[in-house]
């Protein structure tokens, strides 16, 4: 039996190369019931290979995981009973209509005949389908298609779901709708495990965020506690050449030149007084700025405060 | 339920997925057994008239002439169209490997054998089907079966077996293909061995080399088994070497399948 205080994920030392490259180099994460939890990390993190890992798809080289009280290596199955995954391709069938789609995951689940169908009629409503649910999938939209294979997901009612970007490449309206179907989720007592890019998201949505860079978490915490660790936001700067982009960055502390752009980041607040220190030093320098724009805190923000480098694989100056 | 009962289950399930697809996705099977129609129609009309020249009579089922070669043809075109529609079931299989939901599959609670077997069964009733449509074509030309209702039986059997080891080898290469365009070149081999064997011409008429290759390869002695059930030609140890040689390839390709799908990791 499973205790039911149990965290729905609980891994330990997870660590995962593929050939020589190291992806996962020795991942902690605990996911407490019916929270959603944010795995916040750029392209290339290692996010997409938790999520696998996690949902059983691959193993891990070394460490613990239990997923729903679970051994990963001892009871898969008992596993995949529990968990419904939403990859970042999408898992849908494109020969058959969104409604076969549904009822073959119905039978899958082995709902039964009737309980089935009133299943998928359910969720072809909720995630609004209705009126395309008898028309092949190819023929759907990036948004439709996400929501029935959110829809696919939940035929089983799974009580752990793993979300792996779930919002990349949608338009900022089926984002939006996104949100509100996670957070309706995560209201009936559902744990929800996202992988994200973007901080707005994670910040959105979740109770948790872990920041995982380079097969590591190097930040974890409530949004809130996240947040107090980074700065307000950023400073654009544009420069008229090279030399005033080095001199500039040498000025300024925790600048980031850009040496092709010419532009200059420079962590801060977008106040005025601020502002005017800023541009001070720059005209005692003698460095003339041809553009200045101000930025909220975006993942690039996170990712210096926590990792002291920049979001990119460029070296911080 | 037991295991059994979701595993047979899940199955059905599946089959009922791929013959949906199969459905959605006409133009493959069309051409599929498009293909052996055309070298029937070929061998018959283009080549029938002169290479009956060199038939025995025993061999053309006593008919002369064109009629005397699409006797002895048929049964080999059959095979060719099994061997057509398996290239059919690399491409499907390799479609769905590339495609997301494989992932799905993998990340549910559900017999772990089912979509195979439902990818097999559904391409062994394609393959049926073709058959079915290709001996209609035959026969529409002229070709009369004689051997009798249990000899008809056993032939459709021999099919049938035939038919499922080259599905599941099919299975295992569309598993082994990277991508759709590989999956739809590896078994075209399939499709040349019927002429490197007894399909077409007799093989005693190829020379040393081509002969003996002919005659140990698979093709042959399902040919010479196919053309004895249908035309009264006779089968000697043939039978069990196609009977061997079916359940041979089909539990190598078996567990190679099971294999291949068990250690997928891309």
């Amino acid at each position: 039996m499973r205790d039911p205080r149990q965290p729905a994920v609980a891994a330990t030392g997870v660590r995962k190369s593929f050939d020589e490259t190291v992806v996962l180099d020795g991942v902690d994460l605990i996911v407490e019931e019916g929270t959603i939890f944010a795995l916040l990390g750029p392209n290339g993190a290692g996010k997409t290979t938790i999520v696998r890992i996690l949902s059983t798809l691959i193993p891990t080289d070394a460490g613990e995981v239990q997923v729903a009280g679970r051994d990963l290596v001892d009871d898969p199955d008992g596993v995949r009973a529990s968990i419904g995954v939403t990859g970042q391709f999408s898992a849908v069938d494109e020969l058959l209509t969104g409604r076969e789609n549904l009822q073959l995951m119905a039978d899958l689940n082995h709902l039964g005949r009737v309980a089935g169908r009133a299943r998928v009629d359910e969720l072809l409503a909720r995630f609004d389908l209705v009126d395309t649910a008898d028309r092949p999938v190819s023929t759907y939209s990036g948004g439709m298609r996400r929501r029935l294979d959110l829809a696919m997901t939940l035929i089983g009612s799974p009580r752990l779901i793993f979300l792996d970007e779930p919002t990349t490449g949608l338009d900022p309206r089926s984002r939006r709708q996104m949100w509100d179907d996670i957070r309706a989720l995560a209201a009936a007592g559902v744990t929800i495990f996202l992988t994200t890019q973007y901080l707005d998201e994670a910040d959105e949505l979740a109770d948790r965020i872990a920041v995982l860079d380079q097969g590591r978490i190097v930040a974890e915490g409530t949004p809130a506690e996240l947040k107090r660790r980074i700065p307000v936001g950023h400073i654009h700067l544009r420069l008229a050449d090279l030399s005033a982009l080095r001199a500039a960055a040498t000025l300024l502390e925790g600048a980031v030149p850009d040496e092709e752009r010419l532009v200059l980041r420079v962590p801060g607040e977008g106040d005025v007084a601020s502002l005017r220190g800023l541009l001070a030093q720059l005209d005692d320098a003698r460095i003339p700025v041809t553009e200045l724009s101000i930025h909220g805190p975006d993942l690039d923000d996170v990712f210096f405060a926590v990792t002291a480098r920049p979001n990119q694989d460029k070296e911080a100056a | 339920m037991s295991a059994l009962a979701y595993t047979v289950g899940d199955s059905t399930t599946m089959l009922r997925r791929n013959l949906r697809r199969l459905q959605r996705y006409p133009s493959l099977t069309l051409m599929l057994a498009g293909m052996p129609i055309v070298f029937l129609l070929l061998f018959v009309y283009v080549f029938g008239g002169q290479l009956s020249h060199g038939l025995s009579a025993n061999l053309s089922g006593g008919r002369s002439g064109r009629a005397g070669y699409l006797n002895y043809v048929t049964p080999g075109i059959l095979l060719v169209t099994v061997a057509a529609a398996v290239q059919g079931t690399a491409i499907v299989v390799a479609m769905d490997m590339t495609s997301g939901i494989i992932d799905r599959f993998r990340t549910m609670a559900i017999a772990r054998s089912a979509v195979l077997t439902g990818h097999v069964l559904a391409s062994l009733i394609q393959t049926l089907a073709s058959i079915g449509v290709v001996l209609g074509v035959a026969v529409a030309l002229g070709f009369r079966p004689d051997g009798g209702a249990l000899a008809s039986l056993a032939a459709i059997g021999l099919l049938a077996l035939f038919a499922f080891a080259l599905i599941w080898l099919a299975t295992a290469l569309g598993l082994a293909a990277k991508s759709v365009e590989t999956a739809s070149n590896t078994p075209m081999f399939l499709t040349f061995l019927p002429f490197l064997g007894s399909s077409f011409v007799p093989a005693s008429s190829m020379p040393a080399g081509l002969r003996q290759f002919a005659h140990y390869q698979p093709f042959t002695p399902a040919t010479e088994t196919l053309r004895g059930l249908l035309t009264g030609t006779p089968i000697g140890a043939n039978g069990i070497i196609a009977l061997g040689w079916s359940v041979g390839i089909a539990l190598a390709s078996y567990l190679w399948a099971r294999r291949l799908y068990a250690n997928r990791r891309s």
